[in-house]
């Protein structure tokens, strides 16, 4: 069979379902999707934040002035959530210490930097060409130890998120990249269908799916023919084309649109026996398995107006942003924005010593020109643009109402946490309000709420906890003070009660001991007196005064 | 006759009524918290004692007897909100008597100047500092709640309340603050409020 | 080297508020010539004042309540009340109505609510109800429409009219209204009311001067002009259909079916369509997104509400239109047809 013909009868461009809303921004993709993927220079140093991924980070395992061969392991994974991140090059370990992220933050995080040596110097490599026989617990920690992260977005495990098994109706692998000037997915498809599709084959091997729903966006045609082509004949895989609209690349949009189904609020797409993977991941995967490569690297499309040389970069991990925009001919505007991401959900990096991670797919340059910055922001006047360009389906002007008031209830009420932050919103809206803006400040408010609130709930524990040791104590003080005081009572009583008891056994006890004093007494008077008749008549007086 | 006919039927169906009505307060009877824990639910639990009261649930108590609702700084504006929402009265600014609403807080020790005296442990109203005589000292960070409490008794001044660091997880989505996490030489930002 | 920060999305589709009000007014200029063009230059003098008006007003309370003065004018909205305002009344009232109508809109409908996206109501139409009822005669002071009228000014005596209530001749509003047969002419809607009231059938009443082709005189072409504005909005997406529609609709259908029972005492949905401000109403003042349901489930709903209470209020009410009461009653259910038309958001579905 044909190339020509297995296009004509797997691709299928009537897609089942539709979602709501949705934007059509100017595409910009061209200069990224038309140029093969460049091979950047090795940079001065590479800064490879340990935690890039959702979950804790791993342990180090690295000291500084260490070598390391490519692909050696720098931190082991943590027990749960962790991914463990490797040498992207042969290099020396130049430092451990904090620097800026790729996060909207700024903030700092550890990271390891390594100093290149420019011999590129593998390590071991376990190739596994065939992956039939092995069992797919092996496959999964070979997917674990690859530290391999979902390549598409919020850079989840992929390991455990293939782990968690549940029946599956269908695997889909997302190559439909939806915001604009992105096009990073585009031109690995064009360049490196083959290895998506064995990549996809090993996926669909794990989670046991004999039905792959592959969709690509209709405006990259040269990426359908070159998957069409790799695909072949192979029945279970289907690809299917969506029309162009953002966020069609969304997860539960793309769902939405492919399967008629939503994923209920909360929940999985695994709960309605879906998988998600970005071809970027397939082809990880398949990197990983079959040549024994850890994630060393990956496709960032660098474009902008700033920019005189836009297109595909493969970028290996930990590359410092600015290494990207020297080698990309770089001549910042005043007040230049580099944003991270693209133009619709990306954020503005403040600094160009932040490196690439795992979840770095585009890096934008643009002129004030090309994406002008919103005006000031007006009142809202309910047009409800935003609304119609949900794909949510929520209230977007109701939201921002009341996140401006703060009013957090109501807000959980008005399903805030259902928004997937797309922007679609903010970029109709003719008042330019940041709606996006307001909602992230909203949710961080709620959880952060939610945060003290359980910090509240555990001082309240820890001060009763206190309060009732303090009281504990206090009644084992009284306690032991009432013990001691009756002891010493008790004692007292006992030194009392013993001669009483004698007095009981016989009267004569104080008449005893009144007459043994007697006894004495008048053994000393008898000595006295017998001194007195001695000495003289006068101390005799003195000792009766004395006996008185 | 037809007079006394009806004070027999209304007082019979008033007797049949009051026994529904009674019945159905004893079995449907709504259990409510009682409001001193409602009230120490919304309070921030710091046990800080600004308000006068050694510490939160006393505060708690005070207000179901009619203490005012403005005295507790660390929960500030928005824990006042809500208390003039449950207690049905009108919300006021804080009493600047009991100190201001500040960002919060924790307690460092600098251990080597500890001399190890407890008092400080002595003073924490929620056991959050370790140590024992004639040893160094340490704040367990997640369970202070950044009362101060600790900070007077100590003889040798050794406690630091120290601003709690942001982090990429619990960072709060302000523009404003990205430029000083990153202590880069700072651009004029505009952000929208 | 450090950058600056900015919030996503990152760039934005260049149809601001102030341009979308600016489209208004030019959807509105098919209407306003063929208005001034029945009813005299008299129109202009009344959108220049209430602009002045406007303005000032807009400016005043933005500085009031500790904004830039001009801040609030940026985004056109004020200008669009006014013009809408201005349109509405007689182009001869004098001067004092339309400043008094501006002001009221923009000072309290609009900035006691809150300013601009706060008000509950539609400032033009709350001004026009407050001058209605507070101004009868002048507000239903209609002229004939030029072409069967007895009179026509000029660019100065209609000035000195709206200024001293009189022409330079002497003549006041009243006598101006007057027909050839000495009878004073009204609009058709009221023609419609009163002649009804008299136990004429609508047959007999077309025969009228006031009424032509489809409907009144004039009327009918100045409704048409709106209806052109309209669909030019709708076409450029700074409204969407289902208002209009439902406002029409709502006044439309009930008119048809009581028209097919009673058509000599009913008005059919034609008449109905090309009368009053029943256009204007349709595309320009109920659109008002502020005082409008958001949801499209919803504006259905508050169009077909203006547009059936239009219908009872002409049909059996005591003013011969109701735009204005219709709009103001829908806009106080909004908040009520916003919570029942809410969609479900993804993922709550079942």
């Amino acid at each position: 069979m044909s190339g020509s013909q297995t296009m004509n009868r797997d691709v299928n461009t009537a897609v089942i379902g539709h979602f709501p809303g949705g934007v059509h921004p100017p595409e910009r993709k061209q200069p990224a999707s038309s140029k093969p993927i460049r091979k950047l220079a090795l940079p001065q140093e590479l800064i490879l934040p340990v935690r890039q991924h959702i979950g804790p980070s791993g342990k180090v395992l690295v000291a500084i002035g260490e070598r390391v061969d490519k692909g050696q392991r720098l931190t082991e994974a943590g027990l749960s959530q962790g991914l463990p991140l490797h040498a992207p090059t042969s290099g020396i370990i130049a430092a451990i210490e904090e620097h800026p992220t790729a996060h909207a933050s700024g903030l700092p995080e550890q990271a390891i930097v390594i100093q290149p040596d420019g011999e590129d110097r593998w390590g071991n490599k376990h190739a596994l060409p065939d992956y039939h026989d092995v069992e797919i617990s092996r496959l999964l920690e070979l997917i674990q130890e690859a530290g391999i992260a979902g390549l598409g977005g919020a850079g989840f495990p992929t390991a455990q998120k293939l782990a968690q098994q549940k029946p599956l109706k269908h695997l889909i692998i997302n190559g439909v990249e939806c915001e604009p000037y992105i096009a990073a997915d585009d031109r690995l498809m064009q360049e490196h269908a083959d290895d998506i599709i064995a990549g996809t084959r090993i996926l669909q091997y794990i989670t046991r799916c004999d039905s792959v729903l592959l969709a690509i966006e209709d405006n990259k045609p040269e990426a359908i023919k070159a998957i069409a082509e790799a695909i072949g004949d192979d029945p279970q895989i289907h690809l299917k084309v969506v029309p162009t609209k953002y966020p069609s690349g969304g997860e539960k949009q793309l769902i939405e649109l492919l399967t008629g189904d939503q994923v209920p609020s909360g929940k999985l797409p695994m709960d309605i026996g879906l998988l998600m993977q970005n071809v970027g991941t397939a082809y990880a995967v398949k990197r990983a398995i079959i040549h024994g490569e850890p994630l060393l690297e990956r496709v960032v499309t660098v474009t902008g107006e700033s920019l005189k040389q836009r297109g595909n970069v493969w970028a290996l991990l930990g590359t410092p942003i600015q290494h990207l925009l020297d080698e990309s001919g770089f001549t910042p505007e005043k007040k230049q924005r580099i944003i991270m991401g693209g133009p619709m959900m990306g954020f503005t990096l403040p600094s160009s010593e932040v490196p690439v991670i795992k979840t770095t797919n585009c890096i934008m340059a643009p002129t004030e020109q090309e994406l002008p910055s919103p005006g000031p922001e007006l009142a809202c006047i309910r047009c409800g643009a935003c609304a119609d360009v949900c794909p949510a389906t929520l209230q977007p002007q109701q939201l921002q109402w009341l996140a401006k008031a703060k009013d957090y209830d109501e807000l959980e009420k008005h399903n805030l946490f259902d928004c997937i932050e797309c922007g679609a919103c903010a970029y109709v809206c003719p008042s330019e309000i940041p709606l996006v803006h307001y909602y992230r400040k909203a949710k961080a408010e709620v959880r952060n709420i939610a945060r003290e609130k359980a910090k509240a709930e555990q001082a309240r524990k820890r001060f009763e906890a206190r309060q009732e040791r303090l009281e504990r104590e206090k009644q084992e003080r009284l306690e032991r003070h009432r013990k001691a005081a009756e002891e010493r009572k008790k004692m007292q009583q006992e030194k009392a009660d013993k001669p009483e008891s004698k007095t009981k056994e016989g009267d004569d006890k104080p008449a005893g001991k009144s007459a043994a004093v007697a006894a004495a007494i008048a053994r000393a008077k008898a000595k006295k007196a017998a001194q007195a008749a001695k000495d003289s008549p006068e101390e005799d007086n003195s000792a009766k005064g004395n006996e008185s | 006759m037809s007079l006394f006919g009806a004070v027999i039927a209304l007082g019979v169906l008033a007797l049949i009524f009051g026994v529904i009505l009674g019945f159905a307060a004893v079995k449907f009877r709504v259990e409510s918290d009682p409001i001193v824990d409602q009230i120490d639910e919304i309070l921030p639990q710091t046990q800080c004692g600004q308000c006068g009261y050694p510490g939160c649930r006393p505060y708690a108590q005070a207000i179901a007897d009619g203490d005012d609702i403005n005295k507790c700084p660390p929960g500030g504006e928005a824990t006042i909100k809500q208390l003039a929402d449950l207690m049905g009265v009108e919300a006021k600014p804080l009493d600047d008597a009991h100190g201001e609403e500040d960002v919060k807080k924790v307690a460092v020790i600098r251990e080597d100047e500890c001399i190890g005296c407890t008092k400080c442990i002595q003073a924490c109203p929620v056991d959050a500092i370790l140590g024992a005589a004639k040893q160094m000292h340490t704040v367990i960070e997640h369970e202070c709640t950044g009362c101060d409490l600790c900070v007077e008794p100590c003889p040798v001044d050794c406690i630091d309340m120290v601003k709690i660091k942001a982090k990429p997880e619990t960072w709060q989505w302000d523009l404003d603050t990205v430029k000083e996490n990153i202590k880069a030489n700072s651009i004029p930002v505009k952000v929208v409020e | 080297m450090s950058f600056r920060i900015a919030p996503s999305p990152h760039g934005h589709n260049q149809r601001t508020t102030s341009e979308m009000m600016r489209w208004v007014c030019y959807a509105l200029v098919p209407g306003v010539l063929l208005q001034s063009f029945f009813f005299g230059p008299g129109i202009w003098f009344q959108i220049i004042l209430a602009l002045g008006t406007a303005v000032l007003a807009e400016m005043a309370c933005t500085v009031a309540r500790d904004r830039p003065a001009f801040s609030a004018l940026r985004d056109n909205t004020a200008i669009v009340t006014a013009i809408l305002l201005a349109i509405s009344i007689p182009s001869l009232a004098p001067w004092w109505v339309i400043v008094i109508g501006t002001l009221f809109a923009i000072v309290v409908v609009k900035h006691v609510y809150g300013g601009m996206g706060q008000n509950l109501f539609n400032p033009a139409m709350a001004g026009y109800v407050l001058l209605l009822i507070s101004f009868p005669v002048q507000m239903t002071n209609w002229l004939p429409v030029s072409t069967i009228s007895e009179h026509s000014l000029t660019l100065w005596q209609t000035l000195h009219t709206i200024v001293f209530e009189y022409t330079p001749a002497g003549y006041s509003v009243e006598q101006l209204r007057a027909g050839i047969d000495g009878v004073t002419m009204a609009t058709p809607l009221d023609t419609i009311k009163t002649e009804l009231t008299r136990g004429y059938t609508l047959t007999e009443i077309y025969q009228g001067p006031e009424f032509s082709y489809f409907a009144g005189a004039g009327w009918q072409w100045i409704n048409l002009g709106f209806l052109v504005g309209g669909l030019l909005l709708i076409q450029q997406r700074i409204i969407s259909w289902h208002i209009p529609l439902g406002f029409l609709g709502g006044l439309c259908i009930p008119a048809f079916i009581a028209h097919i029972f009673a058509p000599d005492l009913m008005p059919g949905p034609i008449v109905h369509a090309l009368s009053g401000a029943t256009m204007l109403g349709a595309f320009f003042i109920a659109t008002d997104p502020v005082s409008a349901a958001t949801s499209n489930r919803g504006r259905v709903i508050f169009g077909l509400l203006i547009g059936f209470l239009i219908f009872v209020i002409r049909s059996w009410g005591g003013y011969p239109d109701a735009v204005a009461f219709a709009v103001l009653l829908a806009n106080m259910c909004v908040p009520l047809i916003d919570r029942y038309t809410r969609p479900v958001v993804y993922g709550h579905g079942d």
